[in-house]
C-alpha cells in the first residue's frame, strides 16, 4: 500500500488543475450525443422507414466499416446513435488518452514529479490518481449522457448502456496510454504511441465488422476496445455483460503499467531516446524553419487523418445519401435552408462541420506562439537579431498555409473518392471549391488568437471558447430556432452551403477584412508589449 | 570610444511593484562588470530591458550606442546573451540549437564552436531534454560565444557548472574580452565577480548601491579573519585597517584589510597561533555591514 501513499491528495491536486477543461469535455461528449439523436428522432418516425435506413446502411461495406453495423434494425437509438458509436469511441479515446499523459509523463517530463516524488508519495501514486482522474470523467460522461439520452425519449436501459459502452471504451484506452506513458521518454511520444493503437484498433473493428455477418462480427471486432464499446449493443439487446472485458483489460494494463513504473528511473522510459545529429542542416537558420520543425509532426499527423477520413465518407456518399433520400429527411433538410438535392446537401453538411475540425488546426499551431513564450523560448529567440514582426509570422505561416492544405486535401480527397463511385468527374471542381470556401471563417478563428496573443497571451484558451460556441451555433441553432442575431454571431454561419447553394462573395471579403484588422492589431500590441517572463 | 553601456535613471514597474527604482549603470567598451545583488534586487529585469524584451517605464538606456527597443534587430547582430534559467526545445539536439541561436544572431563560427564544445565537454548529439541544467547552461554559453559580438550579457552564467566547468568558463570569458569587447556579468557571488570583473556594480532593490573598480572599493575587499590562539590575546595594540574585533577567551575574530594583513599576521603569531581561518566576505555580510539590511 506503500505505493499507493498519496494518491487521493495528487487526485483532488489533479481535479483542482483541471477544473476548466474537464468539466467543458465532461459537458461537451453529452451534448454531443443528446443534440445528435433529437436531430435524427425526427428523421425516421416509422419503424418502417428505420427498417429501410438500417437496412440500407448495413448492405454498404464501407458505412459498415466507418460506422459498425445496426443489430436492430427496428431499434431508434441503435440507428440514431450510429455515428456516434465507432466516432464517439474514437474521441473518448482522445480524451483519455491526453488526460493520462498530461497527468503522467507530462508532469514528468517537466520535472514537477521529482519534486513530488521527493516528498511522501508512493510509487504509484501518480499514475493512480491519473486513472483516477480519468475514471471520474469517464463515470460522469455516461451517466450524463444516459439521463440526456432518456430524457429525448431513448428507451433508459439502452441509453446508459450507450453511455457506459462509451466509459468503457474510455477507460481502455486510458489503460493503454498508461502502458505508453512507460515505455517513451517525451509526452508527445506517448500519446503519438497511444493514437496508433487507436488507429489500429478502430481498423481491427472495421474489418471485423465488415467480415462478420447479420448475427455476430468476426473475431476481429472483439480485439478492438472501440468493438467491445459497440459489441454492449446499446437500444438493441443492451448487453451489460460485454462491458467485464474492458473492465479486466483495463486492470490488467494498469498492473502492467505499474509493473513497469516499478521497474524503471524516473525520467526513463523502456525506449530510449536516440541521439541525433551534431550540427544543424544548412537550411535550419531562420525562426520560419525552427516553427515548421517543431510543428510539422503534427500538420503530417492531421494531413493523413483528413486523405484517410475523406476518402472513406467520400467514396460512400453518393450510396449514402440515396438511402437517407426520405421525404422527411428531405423536409428536414429544406427546413434547416439546405438544398433540395440530397447529395448537395450532405457534402454541405459534411464540410461545414469539418471546417471546424480545421479552424481547431489553425488555433493549435498559432496558439503556439504563446507556448513557447511562457517555456522562455521566446526570449531565447528575440534576444538575437529576430524582430517580433518575423518571430510572429513564422507560427502564423504555419497556421495559414497548413489550414489552407488540409482544406485542399479534405475537398480533393473527398470529391475524387466520390468521382471514383459515381464515374463521372463532373463534381470535383464544384466539391473543391465547397470546402476551401470555408478558409475565410477558419482564418478568422486564426487571427482571434493572434489578437488575444497581442494583448494577453495567457488567455489565449479563449479562442476554444469562441470554437466551441460557434460550433454549437452551428449544430444547434437552426434546431432550436435560435434569433437570427445569434446565428450571425458565428463567422461560419456567413460562408455559403456549397454545393448547392449560390456562392455569396461579400461575407467573405468581410470576414477576411476583419481577420486582417485583428491580425494586424495582435502584431502591433505584440510589438509594444514586455515580453511574458518565465 | 564609447560607452558598452549608458543607462540612466531606469525605472521599471510590473503592476503595482516597482522592480526596478531609477537605474544607473555604465559598462565601459572593453571591460567586464560584475552585476552583483541578492535575489530578486532586479539583475534579470536590467538585462531583459537592456535585451529590448522589456520596455523601460522611464529613463533612457543605450547600448553599443543604439536604443535597445527600438533597434533591437539590428543591436542583437552584435551582442548575445546567455539567460540565468536556459530552456531548450526538447526535441533539438544541443548541437542544433547551437547552430541556430547563433545564425539568427547573424552568423556562427564553425572552428570557435567545435573548440568550445571540446572545452566544456558537452555532447552536441543529445536531445535537449536530456540535458542537465548545466548542459543547457554549456548549450547557451557555447551559442553565444560562437557568434561575433561585441557585448555579452550573462546571467548568472556558472549557477548550474561543476568548480571544473566555472574555471574553464572564466579562462574562456579572460580569453574572449579585451579588443573592445565587454561584458556584463550578473550574478550573487561576489568571489565570481572578483575573479572576472575589472569594475563592478551592486543593486539592492532595484537600486545601484555602489560602483567602482575592485580597489577603489576597498571596503568590500576585507578578509574575515577568525584564529584560535594559544595565549588569551589580552593588551592588543590598535592597528590601523583591522576593524570590528572580538575577543572571546583565546578565540580572535576581525575584519581586515588586504594590506593590513601584514601587521596583523606577526602580533596574532606572538600569541602563538593554533588554528587560522581566513575568508572572504559574503555578498550578505557585506549587505548587512555596508548597506546596514538584511538580505532577504
Amino acid at each position: 500500500m506503500r505505493n499507493f501513499a498519496g494518491t487521493f491528495t495528487l487526485t483532488r491536486f489533479a481535479l483542482r488543475r483541471d477544473r476548466i477543461l474537464l468539466p467543458i469535455w465532461i459537458a461537451l461528449f453529452p451534448l454531443l450525443t443528446v443534440s445528435s439523436a433529437s436531430a435524427t428522432i425526427a428523421l425516421y418516425p416509422t419503424e418502417q422507414s428505420r427498417v429501410v435506413a438500417a437496412g440500407a446502411i448495413n448492405e454498404l461495406p464501407v458505412a459498415v466499416a466507418l460506422y459498425g453495423r445496426i443489430w436492430d434494425p427496428t431499434s431508434l437509438g441503435a440507428l440514431s446513435l450510429l455515428k456516434l458509436a465507432a466516432m464517439g469511441g474514437v474521441m473518448i479515446g482522445i480524451l483519455a488518452i491526453m488526460l493520462v499523459t498530461r497527468h503522467v509523463r507530462a508532469e514528468e517530463e517537466k520535472g514537477r514529479t521529482e519534486l513530488l516524488g521527493a516528498a511522501a508519495v508512493g510509487r504509484w501514486a501518480q499514475l493512480s490518481a491519473a486513472m483516477l482522474v480519468t475514471a471520474i470523467a469517464m463515470l460522469s460522461i455516461a451517466v450524463i449522457s444516459g439521463i440526456g439520452l432518456t430524457a429525448v425519449g431513448l428507451p433508459m436501459s439502452g441509453s446508459f448502456a450507450f453511455g457506459f459502452a462509451w466509459a468503457a471504451t474510455g477507460m481502455a484506452f486510458a489503460a493503454i496510454a498508461a502502458i505508453t506513458n512507460q515505455l517513451t521518454v517525451s509526452a508527445r511520444a506517448a500519446t503519438g504511441l497511444a493514437m496508433i493503437v487507436l488507429a489500429v484498433t478502430y481498423l481491427l473493428r472495421a474489418l471485423g465488422d465488415v467480415g462478420g455477418d447479420a448475427g455476430n462480427p468476426s473475431a476481429l471486432s472483439w480485439l478492438s476496445p472501440i468493438g467491445w464499446g459497440q459489441q454492449v449493443r446499446p437500444y438493441a439487446g443492451d448487453r451489460f455483460m460485454v462491458l467485464v472485458i474492458p473492465i479486466i483489460f483495463s486492470l490488467l494494463a494498469i498492473c502492467a503499467a505499474f509493473v513497469v513504473q516499478s521497474r524503471r528511473d524516473l525520467g526513463s522510459g523502456l525506449i530510449p531516446d536516440r541521439a541525433g545529429r551534431a550540427d544543424a542542416a544548412r537550411s535550419f537558420a531562420s525562426p520560419l524553419a525552427l516553427a515548421w520543425r517543431l510543428q510539422y509532426p503534427m500538420l503530417l499527423g492531421w494531413l493523413g487523418a483528413y486523405a484517410i477520413l475523406s476518402l472513406i465518407v467520400g467514396a460512400i456518399v453518393n450510396d449514402l445519401s440515396n438511402m437517407l433520400d426520405t421525404p422527411q429527411a428531405r423536409q428536414m433538410i429544406a427546413a434547416l435552408g439546405g438544398s433540395q438535392n440530397m447529395l448537395d446537401a450532405f457534402v454541405a453538411m459534411e464540410f461545414s462541420i469539418i471546417a471546424f475540425v480545421t479552424a481547431a488546426f489553425g488555433i493549435v499551431a498559432v496558439r503556439r506562439l504563446a507556448t513557447e513564450e511562457s517555456l522562455g523560448h521566446t526570449e531565447s529567440i528575440l534576444a538575437t537579431s529576430v524582430s517580433r514582426t518575423r518571430f510572429v509570422m513564422s507560427h502564423l505561416s504555419v497556421a495559414i498555409i497548413g489550414t489552407l492544405v488540409l482544406t485542399l486535401v479534405q475537398g480533393l480527397a473527398f470529391a475524387l473518392a466520390s468521382a471514383s463511385q459515381s464515374g463521372t468527374t463532373d463534381r470535383v471542381g464544384a466539391t473543391v471549391a465547397a470546402s476551401l470556401v470555408y478558409l475565410p471563417a477558419i482564418w478568422f478563428m486564426t487571427a482571434v488568437v493572434i489578437a488575444i496573443f497581442g494583448f494577453a497571451p495567457r488567455q489565449t484558451f479563449v479562442a476554444w471558447v469562441f470554437l466551441v460556441s460557434f460550433l454549437v451555433i452551428a449544430e444547434l441553432g437552426a434546431l432550436l430556432s435560435w434569433p437570427q442575431w445569434v446565428m450571425n454571431a458565428s463567422p461560419f454561419a456567413h460562408i455559403s452551403r456549397l454545393p448547392g447553394a449560390d456562392l455569396a462573395w461579400m461575407p467573405m471579403v468581410v470576414l477576411t477584412l476583419f481577420s486582417l484588422a485583428l491580425i494586424i492589431a495582435g502584431f502591433i500590441r505584440f510589438r509594444h508589449r514586455d515580453l511574458e517572463t518565465a | 570610444m564609447t560607452d558598452a553601456i549608458q543607462i540612466r535613471g531606469l525605472v521599471k514597474t510590473f503592476g503595482r511593484t516597482c522592480a526596478l527604482d531609477g537605474v544607473d549603470l555604465t559598462v565601459l567598451a572593453g571591460e567586464v562588470h560584475g552585476f552583483l545583488g541578492p535575489n530578486g534586487a532586479g539583475k534579470t529585469t536590467t538585462l531583459r530591458c537592456l535585451l529590448g524584451l522589456l520596455r523601460a517605464d522611464a529613463g533612457s538606456v543605450v547600448v553599443l550606442g543604439q536604443d535597445p527597443w527600438r533597434d533591437a534587430v539590428d543591436l542583437h547582430r552584435r551582442m548575445a546573451y546567455v539567460p540565468g534559467d536556459v530552456s531548450l526545445w526538447p526535441n533539438l539536439t544541443g548541437g542544433e540549437v547551437i547552430d541556430l541561436l547563433a545564425r539568427l544572431r547573424g552568423g556562427l563560427n564553425e572552428q570557435r564552436k567545435r573548440e568550445l564544445i571540446e572545452a566544456f565537454d558537452l555532447d552536441p548529439t543529445k536531445k535537449a531534454r536530456a540535458y542537465s541544467k548545466g548542459n543547457r547552461q554549456k548549450v547557451a554559453l557555447v551559442a553565444a560565444l560562437s557568434s561575433d559580438v561585441d557585448l555579452l550579457l550573462l546571467d548568472e552564467p556558472t549557477a548550474g557548472l561543476d568548480p571544473l566547468m566555472e574555471s574553464m568558463f572564466r579562462g574562456v570569458i579572460k580569453q574572449w574580452t579585451g579588443n573592445g569587447r565587454s561584458v556584463l556579468l550578473s550574478s550573487h557571488i561576489l568571489a565570481e565577480v572578483e575573479a572576472l570583473s575589472d569594475r563592478l556594480s551592486i543593486i539592492r532593490e532595484g537600486k545601484i548601491v555602489e560602483t567602482g573598480t575592485l580597489t577603489q572599493m576597498r571596503h568590500l575587499r576585507r578578509t574575515s579573519v577568525t584564529a584560535q590562539l594559544r595565549d588569551a590575546p589580552i593588551n592588543l595594540p590598535p592597528l590601523s585597517g583591522v576593524h570590528e574585533v572580538v575577543v572571546d577567551g583565546h578565540q580572535f575574530t576581525c575584519q581586515v584589510d588586504a594590506q593590513a594583513l601584514d601587521q596583523l599576521l606577526p602580533v596574532l603569531a606572538s600569541f602563538g597561533i593554533e588554528s587560522l581561518l581566513t575568508q572572504p566576505p559574503t555578498l550578505e555580510q557585506l549587505f548587512l555591514q555596508h548597506y546596514g539590511q538584511q538580505v532577504a
